[in-house]
């Protein structure tokens, strides 16, 4: 077993360079081949590649598909947001675990199956839905999970598992995907079937890289990820900081719970992507760039590893692009491994150097240090896309559709209750509840816009305009009907931050647990008036002393619910009663107790006579 | 009229009533605005009258703490946990860290009166009687339990730190500690 | 050649140079902003979020955020000192913190800071009470990890000062933890005379020496003789102007 892990960390190592940056890929296919990456491996790593042991389990215990302990041939990973949960993920899972003969986190003991849950991968409109490795499975049910079991605990056969491929790319003879595209709204810049390849790279190299950075100021790009920061000024900053070297990267981490339209993105619109961002490499003078794709879609990659050796062959990527002297640019694909803050920019450029993915310390900004130290534009996959258009059909153009503050078309990805999930491109400016007429919402109780991080709405708030003036969202939008739980969303929304905080500051580590502690009491019907006051000030807390957009935003479920639904909480607080606290339960107290003793409590059991008296 | 103050050491050592007993002559100062109701220092063992303010020094090991600590929330106007034990569990707290077992509080039974290298145990019996108070699965601070409106935390508080407390108290005014009478230990 | 900026902290009026955080100008002009993460000789981090203030209204950490001419910074303002309570009782209520058995109790950081800000209310936030280990394979260290409070000033001073990588950060989320080079720490080359085990660097009583227990008398230890920032509100280069 020695010699085996030995030259399996040799070879990997040396396919990498031994370059220490590329740790992520090396760590995923040491994880592939070994099971796990146990103390042992650390130290051999840790030699190949000249670094410690230290660094390397800080780097395998932070992503969650990298594990110490070993983990089956076959990971069955379940998706366990809260649209699979609403759409009965644990039936599925009660399934899987009885036909493997093994639980939830458990592997079974002969190495073959591991079972677990894992955050949203991007698949919410066609939830259940789970990763058998890197195949993604839909529409799961107890009677489809019962078979996929079978047949693979029969011939451990993965390429068997997709009866039906999806529409458009994701029946391509490299994605071979169950995946449904779901477009339901085409809108006129990036679902448009009229769109002309790379007339916006031609136009682009026709211009000065300051007149493109211009065209896309004027245009009123805005970042299309989460945060809605003004493209054409990112560029500019990039442009204007000193250096030799800049790197354009490409988020494609999408995270969000409730998010998957860079998944139809990548799946669709690979080349507008790319040629996106070969626009900014020129804009702002960029020989490298890295497509950070979350490897929940690591089915994508050798489609999307085609596109770009298509791209070279046709002179779009390498040398002279286009034939425009001495404009260079290339595309290199770094696969994430499982960690919701990579899609924070900053975390991501620290996930692509091959370090803990943590949010890095701003000031600097990272158009002025970003990758290596080097000026860096992190944008969104959406943004990308636009930036092509707008080379190509001009700013003017993308400036008439949307509102004032938000130019051009926003791509929705809805899931939850309704009868057509999925992708909707619609201008700025469009109203929650056309939007759920559009899905066949039948009766919306509830919106959750922008995701876990986003705001809560219930019906007073549905004239509302999705925009950053308004409601913004990166694409994320659930629906739910009554009968759904607003404070299992909630519940949900901070287990979902606990599990994907990086940990580096006290609020957001610590708070978060408080917060879905106090939460909790609240659903066990144990709160009182004095406990919302408690969730407030502690959600006030976080958002304002957190270090990135994750603490900042974590604690909004709680309050937006608090504030849209407050009968619900209401319904739920009790007045205290003579001063005990009512998370006390003193019966399960002695529950062990009694068991030990055997025998009853002379205080508390009513046998005896005695309750307090 | 006088106030009257309730004291107890539930799962305590009582340095805090000795502590408390550290005010020395002010002792007589104090009796000139209150009266001791139930509490260890008069041998009262029950409520007779309602009290204004508890003092409850221990956190809640067992079952007789937690009934007694209701008692004291019951019958006075004013909870004060005084000490480390009564506000975060002290050191009988530290048997929570401990116990992570599949049988936590039968592991941490068994090492204390069988296994641990020092016992000597003539019955090799865990104690029994059906007059001990049933042990709690964890141990509790107070506000754990029952609602508590101060803390006066120390290991023990010093006798300053009590004075300052219940003059404000009984006074009815906010007490500002100054700086060296602040101490978690 | 450092230009020269001027700001102000609270109103009061603070020199700094150009490259300065906000936190080193202050502490030159003797206004003392909590912190804990941070200590003299090691690189800022902003992970505590205890030196949190408000800059030209908005929040930001004082060790890492760049002094600049012009800015109004808040510091001691009721709503900062409630955020930084909110803080240290989450590092209190996080791990295992028993001051009365502690050997660092009287020097420690966390506790004085709980000191100066006058924390005092009854049980805020609910008690963690995590299992964590005590590694005392060392011969002359023990690591106390109940006590560690995730500085992370000890990995940096390894790092950048010993040049050792003894410690390191692993886990995330709330399992996030200072780990050892090794599987444990007998397992490294972790040495006394380390800066990252010197007494300094430790702001808790994670990291111990074997046989120096509790060395200093009630009463002359170092924060029973003043409060913890006291040394840089007294400090010579004080200049408060209104």
């Amino acid at each position: 077993m020695n010699q085996n892990a030995g030259s399996a960390v040799s070879k990997i190592c040396k396919k990498f360079d031994h370059n220490g940056i590329r740790i992520l890929d090396i760590l995923r296919e040491v994880q592939n081949r070994l099971g796990c990456i146990n103390g042992e491996t650390m130290e051999l790593l840790a030699d190949e590649l000249s670094t410690h042991r230290i660094e390397i389990e800080g780097l395998v215990s932070f992503y969650s598909f990298f594990s110490e302990e070993r983990k089956g041939k076959i990971i069955v990973r379940l998706c366990d947001d809260i649209i699979d949960r609403f759409a009965g993920v644990e039936e599925v899972a009660r399934v899987f675990s009885e036909e493997l003969g093994i639980g939830i986190g458990q592997t079974s003991s002969d190495g073959t199956f591991s079972l677990q849950y894992t955050p949203c991968i991007g698949m919410s409109d066609q939830a259940p839905a789970a990763l058998i490795n890197e195949t993604v499975v839909t529409h799961l049910t107890a009677k489809s999970a019962r078979t996929i079991a079978r047949d693979l605990k029969k011939n451990m056969d993965l390429s068997k598992l997709v009866k039906k491929k999806g529409d458009g790319k994701n029946a391509d003879r490299l994605v071979q995907a169950m995946v449904k595209n779901n477009i339901r709204k085409k809108g006129e810049v990036l679902l448009s079937d009229n769109i002309t390849a790379e007339a916006g790279l031609k136009n682009a190299l026709k211009k000065k890289p300051g007149e493109v950075i211009q065209e896309i100021r004027d245009s009123g790009l805005r970042g299309r990820g989460g945060a809605g920061f003004s493209t054409g000024l990112k560029w500019d900053l990039a442009l204007q900081a000193e250096s030799r070297e800049r790197y354009v990267i490409c988020n494609a981490d999408e995270g969000e719970p409730g998010t998957f339209k860079d998944r139809v993105l990548l799946t669709e619109r690979a080349n507008l992507v790319f040629e996106g961002m070969t626009i900014a490499a020129y804009a702002i003078g960029s020989k490298k760039g890295i497509l950070y794709l979350r490897v929940e879609y690591e089915y994508l990659l050798p489609y999307l590893e085609s596109v770009l050796k298509r791209r070279r062959k046709a002179g779009l990527l390498g040398k002279n692009i286009v034939r425009k002297k001495g404009f260079e640019f290339d595309i290199r694909i770094q696969l994430g491994a499982g960690a919701y803050i990579c899609g924070e920019e900053s975390s991501l450029i620290s996930s692509c150097e091959g370090i803990r993915g943590e949010p890095k310390t701003r000031p600097p900004f990272p158009v002025e240090k970003g990758f290596l130290g080097h000026p860096t534009i992190v944008n969104n996959v959406e943004t990308f896309c636009c930036s092509a258009r707008i080379l190509d059909k001009g700013s003017r153009w993308f400036a008439s559709i949307g509102t004032d503050e938000s130019s051009g078309t926003k791509l929705m990805s809805v899931s939850g209750d309704c009868t057509r999930p999925g992708i909707y491109e619609v201008p700025f400016g469009i109203r929650v509840s056309e939007i759920l007429n559009m899905a066949g919402a039948d009766d919306p109780a509830i919106v959750q816009v922008g995701g876990a991080s986003g705001d809560m709405i219930g019906r007073s708030a549905f004239d509302r305009k999705l925009c950053f003036e308004d409601l913004y969202t990166g694409g994320s939008f659930m629906t739910f009907n009554p009968g759904r739980n607003v404070l299992s969303i909630v519940d949900y929304f901070l287990e979902f931050f606990i599990h994907e905080s990086c940990g580096y500051c006290t609020p957001c580590r610590v708070g978060n647990v408080f917060l879905r502690e106090r939460i909790q009491k609240v659903m066990n019907g144990l709160a009182e008036e004095a406990d919302l006051d408690y969730l407030k000030e502690l959600s006030n807390t976080i958002i304002m002393t957190s270090r990135c957009g994750l603490g900042n935003t974590s604690p909004k479920s709680v309050l937006s619910s608090i504030e849209q639904f407050p009968i619900v909480y209401a319904s739920l607080i009790r007045e205290s009663r003579d001063g005990t606290q009512a998370s006390f339960d003193i019966q399960k107290a002695l529950e062990e107790s009694r068991r030990i003793a055997k025998r009853q409590s002379m205080i508390y059991d009513p046998v005896y006579g005695g309750s307090s008296d | 009229m006088k106030k009257r103050i309730a004291t107890v050491s539930l799962a305590g050592c009582f340095g805090c009533h000795m502590s408390l007993l550290d005010i020395d002559e002010r002792i007589l100062d104090l009796l000139k605005l209150a009266e001791f109701g139930r509490s260890p220092l008069n041998d009262l063992k029950k409520f007779k009258k309602r009290c204004h303010i508890g003092l409850i020094e221990g956190g809640c090991c067992n079952e007789e703490n937690v009934h007694t600590l209701q008692e004291f929330r019951k019958n006075c106007d004013v909870l004060v946990a005084i000490g480390q034990c009564a506000i975060m569990g002290g050191l009988p707290v530290m048997r929570n860290a401990i116990m992570h077992s599949d049988d936590p509080l039968r592991e941490c039974l068994e090492t204390a009166y069988l296994n641990s290298k020092r016992v000597y145990n003539a019955t090799n019996d865990i104690p029994n009687d059906p007059a001990l108070p049933l042990i709690l699965d964890k141990v509790y601070a107070c506000a754990e339990v029952v609602k508590i409106d101060y803390q006066i935390p120390g290991c023990p508080p010093s006798g300053d730190t009590f004075w300052q407390t219940l003059t404000a108290l009984i006074k009815g005014t906010p007490a500002d500690l100054p700086y060296g009478l602040i101490r978690y230990d | 050649m450092s230009k020269s900026i001027v700001f102000k902290i609270d109103g009061m009026t603070v020199k700094g140079k150009a490259g300065q955080t906000i936190m080193d100008a202050a502490d030159e002009g003797g206004i003392y902003i909590p912190r804990l993460c941070d200590v003299e000789g090691l690189e800022p981090q902003g992970s505590c979020r205890v030196c949190t203030v408000k800059v030209n209204g908005r929040p930001a950490a004082a060790c890492t955020q760049p002094a600049a001419d012009g800015i109004e910074v808040e510091n001691d303002t009721l709503e900062i000192l409630n955020w930084r309570r909110d803080i240290i009782r989450m590092l209190f209520h996080e791990g295992n913190h028993l001051c009365p058995i502690c050997e660092a109790s009287g020097r420690c950081e966390l506790q004085a800071m709980g000191y100066r800000l006058g924390i005092l209310q009854p049980a805020k936030y609910p008690y963690l009470q995590p299992v964590r280990p005590i590694d005392a394979s060392h011969p002359d260290i023990i690591l106390d990890t109940n006590r560690c409070i995730r500085c992370g000033r000890c990995i940096r001073a390894s790092k950048y000062i010993d040049g050792k990588n003894i410690f390191g950060y692993v886990g995330r989320g709330i399992n996030k933890q200072v780990g050892v080079n090794g599987k444990n720490l007998a397992d490294t080359n972790a040495h006394l005379d380390d800066k990252a085990i010197a007494l300094e660097t430790c702001p808790v009583g994670c990291i111990i020496r074997k046989g120096l227990g509790f060395f200093a008398p009630i009463g002359q230890r170092q924060f029973d003789k003043a409060s913890i920032g006291s040394d840089i509100e007294n400090s010579k280069s004080r200049q408060k102007k209104k």
